[in-house]
């Protein structure tokens, strides 16, 4: 159940205000739209849009404002999660956000020039950094609010009552993952503050989505969530179907739900066997890796390729199953099984694995949701949220499965949802593929789906459609939506705004990593660098996903 | 050359030339620094795990620390932001040195020609192997793997091979 609502610009901060004690108080995102170039005239060419979800998980609404000067009062004060998700849209657009604590870029670097989603700013403009930023202001008055510095009567700053240490994490150390950086300031090895800085994996898929057709932005969509791709496959074309009204059939929803519970298991193996090699527990890499290769091979067999699928297709997916996935299946759940279990006999009882894990990077329920933290790293702080049960989608009422919580928020809670998660995903499987119903994958319908090749090769209608289909791409209506699912990180959605050509005018991505990132910082001031680390690779934070 | 070969006399001197003394004992003992940034690091994980085994060439000492490897490997998407990162990574690691593009996006942007992606790593810093694939299999990269020791094995190790690049954070 959704609305969506236009507020006049001077009424947003009031009605945001409103609808947060209404119970509205959960911040799906923010965003804003350029309007110079759309199709049909519009109030005026800038808006801000706000996507706020209800306390009870069942209920959202879409708040859109327009501008006529870019400037908007902050809502960073109301929600903990706002402060990125503003900035994201300062950086982007250029938009001006009234007492925001620490208005700067986020995604793009310190000497870039513009505001690259404007529709002025032109795709391929691309810009050098010289030089790294240094953070040292956002430190300084993180310190400052903390009184772990004071500020001299020169403007200098001075510690007044620590001896302190800044410490650089990454962006290249092996548990950064590469692309995030942490820069710390350490009283021993205690973390006194902590800063994040993001946007090193920032590619633009945004951008890029203005100038390629819905079914060629799947690839991109792949990249997203690099461990389980197929899910933000399933995510982009099922916002794209909504739009187009399209109902799939019974075999191509259930092969979704199984696609996705697969995906599912493919993400935490992996998040898993990262954060025990972050602890140091490399055999279980082993163990957990393994099985991960086993998906792989009956991914490529399915869909030819390991990592980035590319599965889904506007109105169905590719192919349907091949002879013999079933059994192929079925080993490959053994396999995991197996290393779940061997990984579970090595930690479950391991007396360093507790000590490390219980009560370390610890978030309340309370925090995680003013952040927005969704998926395990929500359901870990006791939160029981998830889209599968509260708002289902292709049938997942029909089947039988718990929602696995926490009840500390701490990283043994989070590893342990996941492992906790795995299971349940395996039931679901197993009753997918019990009662799969019979019929074709994709909609018989000639302005959504490719044509059959017999049709393209001797008709020339199917010729024609195919050329059509191919080269200007699916038509959606004019309008615009917001759809999500739960995907293997929480809840991933779509903000789409169609112009009713085979090209979206914008795309925006709700990426569960952004804003379970924009929570680390707190996270880990108050605790050990090594827990650092911990917290990191237990969040599972995804940089294609979060910096898009 | 074969060092323990038991055809040989216990009491032996081996004749070689040193170029490829050197160049054998470089071969087989790589230390990769990878560079990860994005879906290529998830292939460099199952290239380092069990069923590809990159221990298998003698290069399984992965570690972060630019000064003490001799191999870089750029796995994944570049951006501009991260240029300077990459750079001083690439300069802090001592001769001799390679440098191995691992992916579509890290040997030429690949399908990111937009305003954030670096058009290839190549703009700042010379590349020594060019892997291609989005990304690539495990097999690919130990075939770059493989054919870099080859390399080192019959050539003479030119460490002057980028006298002339410059890239575009040189020097500014």
């Amino acid at each position: 159940m959704f609305e969506n609502i236009t507020v006049p610009s001077d009424k947003i901060h009031q009605f945001i205000k409103d609808k947060y004690e209404e119970g509205f108080n959960y911040l799906l995102d923010i965003t804003a739209i350029d309007y110079t170039e759309y199709v049909e005239a519009q109030e005026e060419e800038f808006a801000v849009v706000y996507v706020l979800r209800h306390e009870n998980f069942k209920q959202h609404v879409v708040i859109k404002t327009y501008l006529s000067k870019l400037i908007i009062e902050s809502v960073s004060y109301l929600f903990k999660g706002a402060n990125w998700l503003e900035r994201e849209v300062y950086d982007q657009y250029g938009i001006i956000f009234k007492n925001h604590p620490n208005l700067r870029r986020i995604l793009n670097h310190k000497e870039f020039v513009g505001h690259p989603l404007r529709k002025a700013y032109p795709i391929t403009k691309g810009q050098l950094l010289h030089e790294v930023d240094d953070l040292i202001d956002e430190m300084n008055n993180r310190l400052l609010s903390k009184e772990v510095v004071c500020k001299l009567d020169d403007g200098h700053f001075s510690e007044c009552n620590k001896d302190i240490m800044f410490l650089n994490l990454g962006p290249s150390h092996p548990a950064s993952h590469g692309t995030i950086r942490t820069y710390v300031a350490l009283d021993g090895e205690t973390i006194e503050c902590a800063v994040s800085e993001i946007g090193y994996l920032h590619r633009g898929f945004e951008k890029s989505c203005e100038n390629h057709s819905y079914n060629q932005i799947v690839p991109y969509t792949d990249r997203l969530n690099y461990c389980s791709a197929i899910s933000n496959n399933i995510a982009f074309v099922k916002t794209v179907e909504d739009m187009l009204g399209i109902t799939l059939s019974e075999r191509a929803q259930a092969l979704r739900v199984m696609l996705l519970e697969l995906s599912r298991i493919e993400d935490h193996v992996v998040c898993l066997a990262a954060v025990l090699v972050d602890m140091g527990g490399l055999t279980n890499y082993w163990y957990m890796y393994n099985p991960r290769e086993d998906i792989y091979d009956l991914l490529s067999k399915l869909t030819g390729a390991r990592l980035t699928n590319s599965y889904m297709r506007v109105g169905g997916m590719t192919n349907d199953l091949y002879e013999g996935f079933e059994a192929d299946l079925k080993e490959v759940i053994k396999k995991v099984q197996y290393g779940v279990e061997q990984t579970l006999s090595l930690i479950k009882h391991n007396r360093i694995f507790h000590d490390r894990t219980q009560n370390v990077g610890v978030i309340s329920k309370e925090d995680a949701l003013s952040y927005a933290m969704t998926g395990p790293n929500l359901r870990a702080t006791g939160v029981p949220f998830d889209m599968r049960k509260d708002t289902p989608y292709y049938g997942y009422e029909k089947y039988e499965f718990d929602v696995v919580v926490g009840s500390v928020g701490d990283v043994y809670d989070r590893v342990m949802v996941r492992f906790g998660e795995i299971d349940e995903s395996i039931k679901i499987i197993e009753q997918v593929m019990k009662n799969l119903p019979e019929g074709e994958v994709s909609v018989k319908d000639a302005s959504v789906t490719l044509p059959t090749k017999e049709a393209v090769y001797t008709t020339i209608e199917g010729a024609m459609n195919q050329f059509k289909l191919t080269f200007e791409g699916v038509k959606v209506p004019v309008g615009e939506h917001y759809g999500s699912i739960e995907a293997t990180n929480g809840e991933l959605g779509f903000y789409i705004v169609s112009d009713g050509s085979g090209t979206p005018y914008k795309v925006k991505v709700k990426a569960p990593s952004f804003t379970a990132m924009s929570a680390y910082p707190e996270m880990i001031e108050g605790f050990q660098l090594a827990d650092a680390i911990l917290t990191l690779g237990s969040l599972n934070i995804i940089a294609g996903e979060m910096d898009r | 050359m074969e060092l323990n070969n038991p055809a040989l006399p216990l009491e032996t001197a081996i004749a070689t030339k040193l170029d490829e003394a050197i160049g054998w004992a470089r071969e087989s003992s790589l230390w990769p620094m990878i560079f990860g940034t994005a879906c290529c690091a998830i292939e460099f994980m199952s290239v380092a795990a069990s069923k590809y085994d990159i221990s298998r060439f003698g290069a399984e000492v992965v570690r972060f620390s630019p000064r003490q490897a001799d191999l870089l490997i750029v796995a994944g998407t570049v951006t501009y932001k991260q240029g300077p990162i990459l750079k001083q990574i690439y300069d802090q690691m001592s001769e001799p040195k390679w440098v191995v593009s691992m992916g579509a996006c890290a040997c030429s942007g690949g399908f990111y020609d937009n305003y954030t992606t670096m058009q290839g790593i190549d703009t700042i810093i010379p590349v020594d192997l060019y892997v291609g694939g989005c990304p690539p299999r495990p097999e690919a990269l130990l075939d770059a793997l493989l054919s870099l020791q080859k390399d080192l094995r019959t050539n003479k190790y030119n460490s002057e091979r980028h006298k002339d690049f410059k890239g575009a954070l040189d020097n500014v």
